[in-house]
């Protein structure tokens, strides 16, 4: 069985900063999940889609989509990368060209990749990807951007996603900059198209509450590097890293029996110490050990759902392969293939 | 720290009363009334959380406590009463010597409103020496340092650029320069919007620490539910230009009697259990045309007839809370959604 | 283009065109119809050498009065002002063309193209221009107001090159371009429908702005006397009046009215540009 997408020690550095190292893990193709990569902004998530969207080459490593290495495809496979790894991007604005009426993001794949013979039939595929998620054709199609909402607007992006029945959407912070009251629908919407498209979902983000809803398996960046991944459940229910501690520990819920967590540590870093000596987290680390300055920790396991890239946990056995969705568990979408569809038709 | 736990300053006198403030917006369709007849009151040390999305006027409101509406936006009536002073009938020249010593504002993305050619402590003793004309260079120094101290940086800060800082001690920054005279009132705007969660947090532990040291009341602004809870006392929910519903936080959160509230708590997923995100169907209304009657009745599950026609008032429903929703004072508490409502089963938006 | 029309439209319907630019657009008009219409009455002969009574002042006769060759003032101006202004769009056009395709290679496509692009406009924009058009100009033997338009032109496009290549280099950033890249949209595509399209006001305001300085430098070169004399412009017109020390015999009437067409017209240009600036950027018109 070939992945959908894999990645093999994918990084990418700007000169002497590393935005991403060294990240393999790989999306099967048959049971469609969904996957959060959540981080703080310098975390490397989104350099981490870019890459995966074939946006941004690898500085080292490779990005291999249905077991062909993205650099090296011939024309007929590159179109169908480009067409079935589809992006859904966070400013909901900035995605229209103000030019033009919100049909040109919509007719325009349909055209450049002839999925219609004619307009009336373009007409309808664009339709029902608008209807799909959740929006009029005919109270949205004619309009100019600026005359649609935020939400509104991430729709139609969704839709066109939708319309080019990808395999893929990567969606790189997609509702950060939608209204509250709007945000759920969106997401829901997203897990939707999961379960009844069988479209897998890469949804970059660092609300982990929204993760933890949405998504199977999650994956924590920091600095670049994969502090933590696994499931959902384990991950953000018990976090074992550090960090995933201390970002878990920050969410502002609405539960006043959950009160934020205490401050924040600061260790001096020893002289002429730098990232790549060590621990990435050693400086902010409440459990910071000597060790942790000296080497990169490998990525141990705590349980059989999750790993954790840090020394508290040297005495689990440590990963044996690069890979690190071989923690991950089965999506959802899996388990109850097409929930949502019959729970449609009653 | 339980915010709804904290010494509550029950008998003390309000310190900033807001009556049927109102501020419209001149648009080429008429006049956007961005904040409508908006009444609350503050005690010394108390905290507002307002809560509301985008276009429902909570930045209005945050400006406009400031006296700090610029055109095509004014000021249409109403008082702002700073320790019993009216905010909107002063002077320039009183005006002026009120804001950042009796009233002070931490602006949206206030990160960029630091000057980036002058040293931070410079900017620092600017806002001072403006209103304090005679205090000494050393003793202006010296202020520089507890400020910042105050606010979690090291004093050495003072010497550096904005540009040499972090997007959270930039607001940090900020904070000291808010806080710099001590006001008895902090308008804070979506202090942390553009923060990440960590940094989020510490600074709005930060901006609590400051507050209690200094017993100011706080008017905190936002979208996020789960931060107005995890840091106010009292929630005001502002939905087109109106508070629909103000109470103690945990009666917000728990009892919300409010459909707005309800289903805004609702929308909010937890990390405990998974369940089917419910948004809200719908949008909000443009300010230029509102429905009649009230606002929420377009998109509100338990509409009525009454709802299309007549705006409803805030009414108290519970001890210390109100709303503005005609179920009340029939009902106790805000009946189960309706079967088979829009935000149980999906809905368009348009 | 319907879409343009759709564009303007909208921005009527939403009161985005200002009073300043119909204002500019007013003016510019009055001094074509005064230039159109104007040869309706008065005689050509009159802006021959010769063909009246020297230096009248201005009377019935002779509305502006006649210059110190016996030549009608008001006929100089008639027929002046379409060959100034012709020299100035000519001028425009050319400039701008050349601006716009070094503009767009050089945002779009980068590299060593960008950079020899990107090095000639700087020089040439830090070298005063007048000096090298002097040199140009007076090395012409047979000097028309075509030719003249060609040798402004020529140092004209440098403006439009930056701002073209810095608009191009900012759309290219933007995330509808990506959308489009993703939509199947061919780099050329990418470049004329999604990029050129909001390239229009940046377009627009170069033009308003070359042809203006276009103008003024036909008149600087011949007021300097290196014009097509044998041809009637306003620039020439000042510089016959000059030769004739008109300024100290107090014969105003020789050099006001061409200064007064002459400040009309780069009145005209500046509200345009500053009015179509603002329909170009809603956000200085109306705050949301």
């Amino acid at each position: 069985m070939t992945a959908l997408i894999e990645l093999e020690g994918a990084a990418k550095t700007y000169g002497a900063f590393t935005a991403l190292d060294d990240v393999t893990l790989s999306l099967s193709g048959t049971s469609p999940s969904m996957t959060a990569i959540a981080g703080e902004s310098g975390s490397g998530k989104t350099t981490l889609a870019r890459i995966m969207l074939g946006f941004i080459p690898p500085s080292r490593g490779r990005v291999l989509y249905r077991g062909k290495d993205v650099a090296s495809m011939s024309g007929s496979e590159r179109r169908q990368f480009r067409r079935e790894v589809q992006p859904v991007f966070q400013d909901p604005f900035d995605v229209f060209n103000p030019f033009y009426r919100v049909d040109h993001v919509l007719t325009m794949p349909v055209r450049r990749y002839g999925l219609a013979h004619s307009d009336a039939e373009a007409r309808k595929l664009i339709e029902e990807a608008l209807s799909r998620v959740g929006l009029r054709p005919q109270d949205t199609l004619g309009r100019f951007p600026h005359e649609l909402s935020g939400g509104q607007r991430q729709r139609v992006m969704v839709a066109r996603a939708v319309l080019l029945r990808p395999k893929l959407i990567i969606a790189d912070e997609p509702v950060s900059m939608v209204d509250a009251s709007l945000r759920a629908t969106i997401l829901d919407e997203l897990k939707t198209l999961n379960r009844d498209l069988d479209i897998s979902i890469v949804y970059i983000t660092h609300d982990l509450t929204t993760a933890f809803q949405i998504c199977d398996n999650i994956v924590i960046l920091y600095r670049g590097t994969v502090a933590e991944a696994g499931s959902v459940e384990r991950v953000i229910g018990d976090p074992k890293h550090p960090y995933s501690q201390l970002l878990v520990s920050s969410i502002p819920l609405p539960d006043l029996s959950k009160p934020w967590g205490g401050e924040e540590v600061h260790n001096d870093e020893p002289a002429g110490w730098t990232v790549e000596d060590g621990c990435p987290f050693a400086p902010r680390c409440p459990h910071v050990m000597e060790m942790c300055w000296k080497s990169r920790p490998p990525k141990y396991l705590p349980d059989s759902q999750r790993l954790a890239t840090c020394f508290l946990y040297r005495d689990a056995p440590a990963l044996k392969e690069d890979d690190i969705s071989t923690v991950f568990r089965a999506p959802d979408a899996a388990i109850q293939p097409g929930r949502a569809r019959a729970a449609a038709t009653p | 720290m339980m915010p709804a736990e904290r010494p509550s300053a029950q008998p003390a006198a309000p310190i900033l009363v807001v009556e049927d403030l109102n501020v419209h917006y001149d648009t080429t369709d008429g006049p956007a009334k961005a904040v409508a007849d908006v009444s609350f009151s503050l005690r010394p040390g108390e905290r507002l959380g307002l809560i509301g999305e985008s276009g429902s006027g909570k930045t209005t409101m945050a400006t406009a406590l400031m006296r700090l509406t610029r055109a095509p936006g004014r000021i249409a009536g109403g008082r702002v009463l700073l320790d019993g002073q009216d905010l909107l009938q002063m002077n320039t020249a009183e005006l002026r010597a009120t804001r950042l010593r009796d009233i002070a504002l931490i602006p949206q993305g206030a990160m960029s409103s630091l000057n980036p050619v002058m040293r931070l402590g410079d900017q620092i003793i600017d806002a001072i020496a403006a209103h304090v004309p005679r205090m000494s260079r050393a003793a202006l120094e010296q202020r520089v340092g507890e400020l910042l101290t105050s606010v979690g940086l090291d004093p050495s800060a003072a010497r550096r650029y904005p540009h040499e800082l972090s997007g959270g001690m930039k607001q940090r920054a900020a904070m000291a320069i808010a806080t710099s005279l001590q006001p008895k009132v902090i308008v804070a705007d979506e202090p942390t919007s553009a923060l990440d969660v960590v940094v989020q947090r510490q600074v709005m532990q930060t901006l609590g620490k400051l507050q209690g040291g200094l017993g100011a009341a706080v008017v905190l602004i936002g979208h996020d539910m789960g931060l107005i809870a995890q840091f106010a006392d009292t929630v005001g929910v502002m939905y087109a230009g109106r508070i629909v519903e103000i109470g103690p936080v945990r009666q917000m959160i728990e009892a919300p009697r409010h459909p707005y509230t309800r289903l805004l708590v609702d929308s909010l997923p937890g990390i405990e259990v998974k369940r089917d995100l419910s948004g809200i169907p719908g949008l909000p209304p443009r300010l230029v045309d509102l429905p009649p009657g009230c606002s929420f009745a377009p998109r509100c599950p338990y509409a009525f007839d009454r709802c299309r026609r007549e705006t409803p008032q805030l009414q108290v429903v519970a001890p210390g809370q109100r709303a503005a929703c005609h179920l009340y004072p029939e009902h106790q508490v805000l009946p189960p959604l309706p079967r088979g409502h829009a935000a149980n089963d999906k809905d368009y938006a348009a | 283009m319907s879409k343009g029309l759709g564009n303007l439209r909208r921005a009527l319907a939403q009161r985005r065109i200002s009073g300043l630019l119909i204002l500019g657009l007013g003016i510019l008009a009055v001094v074509l119809l005064f230039s159109a219409i104007g040869p309706l009455f008065v005689n050509p002969h009159y802006a021959e050498v010769g063909s009246v009574l020297p230096r009248r002042p201005p009377s019935l006769q002779y509305l502006l009065g006649t210059d110190s060759q016996g030549r009608d003032m008001l006929t100089l101006l008639i027929y002046g002002t379409p060959n100034t202004l012709k020299m100035g769009l000519i001028a425009g056009f050319i400039g701008v063309g050349l601006g716009l395709v070094f503009g767009l290679l050089a945002g779009n496509f980068g590299g060593i193209l960008d950079g020899v692009i990107r090095i000639l406009a700087d020089a040439l924009l830090t070298v005063p221009a007048i000096a090298i058009l002097v040199i140009i100009a007076g090395n012409v033997d047979q000097m028309t107001t075509n030719v003249m338009a060609l040798v402004v032109a020529s140092l004209s496009w440098m403006f439009t090159t930056r701002t073209i290549r810095a608009q191009v280099l900012t759309i290219r950033e933007r995330s509808y371009v990506e959308v489009a890249r993703v939509n199947g949209e061919s780099p050329i595509e990418i470049l004329f429908r999604e990029i050129m399209p909001n390239l229009l006001p940046y377009i627009v305001a170069s033009f308003v702005g070359t042809v203006g300085s276009a103008i003024l430098a036909c008149i600087g070169l011949e007021a300097l006397g290196l014009g097509a004399l044998s041809e009637t412009t306003l620039g020439n017109t000042i510089y016959w009046s000059q030769q004739s020390a008109a300024v100290l015999r107090g014969y105003w009437w020789w050099w006001g009215p061409p200064i007064v067409v002459i400040a009309l017209i780069f009145l005209g240009l500046f509200l345009t540009s500053v009015g179509f600036d603002r329909f170009a950027n809603p956000k200085l018109a109306r705050r949301t």
